[in-house]
């Protein structure tokens, strides 16, 4: 990472929203699968504009928590605000038009599209016109079309996938398949993006391009972020407030050298990991 | 057309002329962005290069000023340095790859006051540079993205720049036309900095009286027309995409085009389908080789079907050229091939509709002339260099020969000194170098420009460039010795990318080579072949076989040309790594810095005019950001005649 990402960090941006409420509240939620607790009584508040990483090591339930958020299943107790709103309980495909975005650890793209139709695909929950307008690209949906097509366009530029446009996805390296699914993610104008291991598989130079981009995200887009991270490097670099979890359970949360110096933080990473943590 | 005493004499006031002709009824540029092709027309053109031209005067930018640009393509960076001329300062375009140390030495010796810089990663190299700049002032960067937390108060974006222009304006109307008229044709119109095969790069100062008188006699020879379109995508330090892609535009009217991005520069160019086209020789030997390994990657029958109809279009061509009459069987066999292979291929590589290509700025190797022109392709040589306006020669549609440059051009006075040195004279010839009169001294000494090009001028008036001068010499037997026509016959072969010929004052013949990754990757994958990069595959035994394969093929045609009577490449090696324009191995337009690579790798020379069938090297590379590191391998040597008695 170089000194200016660094900087850059250190002067983050807080703001809270304006009635004082968090933008994302996660209230005592629990999630069992069979006889495993994957997450209990887990407590998470992110304010708006916030870069939040989520750390932990494997089994901790990071990605149960994400998968809550974004709906894949419900939570057995608890409320999950967002935005103001109640989204316990919204169906799993309304979740991306309610504004909320994510990718995944293992890429989830369509591969056998090319990247300009997974990223138009995106845009499918800001889709209105019927089956009939479109089906014959007439009218409104013509004009919609273009509109959809142009922001893409300007999502392409913004993560400089320009020559990869018309390139079928599973012809791509994983480090650009990442950046395409963020940029899938973007397509359907979210407010919160959840990132599920953004950095997994890259090399150093793919991480910092991430690393750039996620702050681009963050500040020129607005959008506020949480993120799955396993390299505490990157993590301490690019986030205002970590929350760790080990076996479900919420174990410190504060600025990334509060979080590194905690001692549960240190006991859970214990061995190899320990190290790096304390780097 | 005005008559000839009234036709502009200076860069900015053509500008005005073209615009006012054509207004907004004809496209000058148009740029790709968001997926798009947007277009600008002349009027706009105008209307920009106005808006900046009073920017600058409103940064107190003077007359004689400099006025540094970097970045890719650009319209606005074009704008810009017109924007510079009109108000009689001085453009210097900067490679855009170009490293912290030379972007340095640039604008330190130009003097330049303000640079404009395309994006965050030029101005990011600026920035590490510009505490040793003190006459740097201003920079202007045209695209804002990441930009958001730069707060130096030297910084200001093109928009800003624009509305400083606007200002401006409304306080000094008629600024830009005064600024314009008060232009002569001996300002200098830019200073191109030569890469130089040798030595820190000099400024060459071109006039708009060298520039112009140039083109002009260009077009007088060469049917180019105001529909033409032209692709803007070599670099904008290069003299050659500046004479295209700005001088010969505003003389005709043609549309400049800039690609999207350089990675999509292959794609964008099949998209305008330009009809006038100039390429490096590294461009055309890089399709060259992209087009074999698609063949090569290809099933059987269209395997067969190509490299068949290919070999007719060689043979076709090589009966033209010689202007010789073609079989009739041949040419129903071509019309064929026409439909089937040819056609294709020049859609595919995004040049169906070139009426003039052109290759210039380095030696072009026979074969890839004949493969070309086999395609049919209207492929010609040009020649010319940074010190004489941009071109000397050209080759007319009647009388193209791979093995010339052509003939002068008529604003070009030419001839070859008793020591075989080519020598330029007219009206084009520049200036001189900016801030080095020793160096102009030693270029132009007694009113002829001295090219460095060692060259004859055959008996139909056509120029034949050998090699540099100082690289022609001999064995250590007395047999002549050019390294650069042995140099192109084996960059002719897809596997192999760049080669260094070593001989002078030698027994025999050796040389260094730098394989296609691409070519050779792709073959080593068909063949089952593992390696990890450059360096493993390089010397991997199976590609020595591959590469020596190519060397014999490169010998055998040695032998049966009569300018290379007697030579022989008897040892050959594949370099560790690629030669790199960050290493200074080699210059930014990419040719081969032969005293650099001999120096540098000592050692490997000495150990091919040793015993040895090895070599241990350590290197020190340059990495991007300027750190250094040092890499230590082993090279293998692999001796012609060896190889010769194995497989004999």
């Amino acid at each position: 990472m170089n000194d200016r990402t660094r900087g850059r960090a250190g002067g983050g941006c807080m703001t809270d929203q304006a009635d004082g409420r968090p933008f994302l509240k996660v209230e005592g939620v629990s999630k069992s699968f069979g006889g495993v607790r994957a997450l209990s009584e887990i407590e998470l508040e992110v304010n708006r504009g916030e870069i939040r990483a989520i750390i932990g090591p494997n089994g901790a339930g990071k990605t149960t928590l994400i998968n809550l958020i974004s709906r894949v299943y419900p939570p057995d107790r608890g409320r999950i605000t967002f935005a103001g709103r109640d989204i316990t309980r919204v169906p799993t495909h309304r979740i991306a038009s309610v504004g909320i975005g994510r990718t995944f650890q293992n890429v989830a793209l369509f591969r056998g599209m090319t990247v300009l139709d997974n990223l138009m695909l995106g845009r499918h929950p800001l889709m209105r016109p019927g089956i009939f307008s479109s089906g014959i690209y007439w009218g409104l949906a013509q004009k919609k079309e273009v509109e959809h097509r142009a922001r893409v366009e300007w999502i392409i530029d913004f993560l400089e996938i320009t020559h990869i446009r018309k390139t079928l996805v599973a012809a791509l390296p994983l480090g650009l398949q990442k950046r395409v699914e963020l940029g899938r993610a973007l397509a359907g104008e979210p407010t919160l993006l959840l990132l599920d291991e953004p950095m997994a598989g890259m090399n150093v130079e793919e991480k910092e391009d991430m690393v750039r981009f996620i702050f681009d995200i963050n500040e020129e887009l607005d959008k506020t972020i949480v993120l799955i991270e396993h390299d505490m490097g990157v993590v301490m670099d690019i986030s205002q407030r970590v929350s760790a979890l080990d076996f479900g359970v919420k174990i410190a949360e504060g600025t990334p050298d509060e979080v590194r110096a905690n001692p549960a933080v240190i006991e859970a990473y214990l061995g190899t990991a320990a190290q790096q943590a304390s780097r | 057309m005005p008559p000839r005493d009234t036709l502009p004499d200076t860069l900015p006031k053509l500008l005005v002329a073209t615009a006012h002709q054509y207004g907004h009824r004809k496209i000058a540029v148009r740029e790709k962005t968001f997926g798009i092709w947007q277009s600008h027309t002349w009027a706009d053109y105008l209307e920009q290069v106005r808006t900046l031209t009073l920017g600058f005067a409103a940064l107190q930018v003077q007359r004689e000023d400099t006025v540094a640009l970097i970045g890719d393509n650009r319209p606005p960076l074009y704008w810009a340095l017109l924007a510079a001329e009109s108000l009689g300062a001085i453009p210097v375009a900067l490679y855009q790859d170009s490293i912290d140390r030379e972007v340095k030495h640039v604008l330190g010796h130009s003097d330049a006051r303000v640079v404009v810089a395309e994006d965050q990663e030029q101005v990011d190299k600026l920035l590490q540079v510009k505490g040793d700049l003190p006459k740097l002032e201003h920079i202007v960067y045209v695209d804002p993205k990441g930009m958001r937390h730069y707060r130096q108060p030297y910084l200001l974006p093109l928009t800003r720049l624009q509305e400083l222009g606007r200002e401006y304006g409304r306080t000094a109307a008629g600024l830009f036309e005064e600024a314009v008229a008060k232009g002569t044709p001996d300002d200098t119109a830019i200073i191109a900095y030569t890469s130089g095969t040798t030595g820190e790069p000099k400024g060459a100062m071109l006039s708009h009286r060298n520039l112009l008188s140039n083109a002009r006699s260009f077009l007088q020879v060469e049917a180019v027309r105001e529909t033409d379109e032209v692709m803007a995508y070599l670099p904008m330090a290069w003299v050659g995409d500046f004479y295209f892609s700005v001088v010969l535009s505003l003389l005709t009217g043609y549309a400049v085009n800039c690609p999207e991005d350089p990675a999509t520069i292959m794609r964008d160019l099949r998209e305008i389908g330009p009809t006038f086209f100039l390429s490096p020789p590294r461009i055309w030997e890089g399709i060259l080789t992209n087009n074999h390994v698609k063949i090569e990657d290809a099933d059987w029958l269209k395997r067969r079907v190509g490299q068949f109809f290919l070999d007719i279009g060689q043979r076709v061509a090589h009966h033209a050229l010689l202007r010789e009459p073609v079989p009739w069987t041949l040419r129903l066999l071509y019309a064929l091939g026409e439909f089937l292979v040819y056609g294709p291929i020049r859609d595919q590589i995004g040049l169906g509709k070139v009426r003039l290509a052109y290759t210039g700025g380095a030696a072009l190797g026979p074969e890839v002339f004949q493969f070309y022109r086999a395609l049919g392709i209207n492929y010609k040589q040009i020649y010319g260099l940074t010190e004489c306006g941009a071109l000397a020669t050209y080759q007319p549609d009647t009388d193209v020969r791979p093995e010339t440059v052509g003939r002068p051009l008529p604003a070009v006075e030419l001839r070859v000194s008793e020591a075989g040195e080519v020598l330029i004279r007219g009206p084009s010839v520049f200036v001189g170098y900016y801030k080095n009169p020793t160096a102009t001294e030693a270029a132009v000494p007694d009113g002829w420009l001295h090219t460095g090009d060692a060259g004859f001028i055959d008996r139909d008036g056509h120029l034949v460039i050998i090699d540099r001068v100082r690289d022609v010499s001999t064995l250590a037997d007395g047999t002549r010795f050019a390294p650069q026509y042995l140099e192109n016959k084996l960059k002719f072969s897809p596997f192999i990318r760049e080669a260094v010929a070593v001989g002078r004052d030698r027994p025999y013949v050796t040389a260094l080579l730098n394989i296609d990754l691409e070519a050779v990757g792709n073959w080593a994958e068909r063949h089952g072949i593992g390696h990890t990069g450059y360096m493993d595959l390089s010397q991997k035994p199976e590609v020595h076989t591959l590469v020596g394969d190519e060397v014999a093929r490169v010998n055998r045609a040695l032998a049966s040309d009569l300018q290379t009577k007697g030579l022989f490449i008897k040892k050959f090696l594949i370099l560790h790594k690629e030669l790199d324009p960050d290493d200074a191995e080699i210059t930014r337009t990419r040719k081969v810095r032969r005293g650099v690579v001999v120096e540098k790798y000592a050692d490997l020379v000495e150990a091919l005019y040793s015993d040895a069938d090895h070599a241990r090297v350590t290197t020190t590379i340059t990495y991007e950001d300027g750190r250094q590191a040092q890499i230590e391998s082993s090279v293998r040597i692999r001796d012609m005649a060896l190889l010769a008695e194995r497989v004999g």
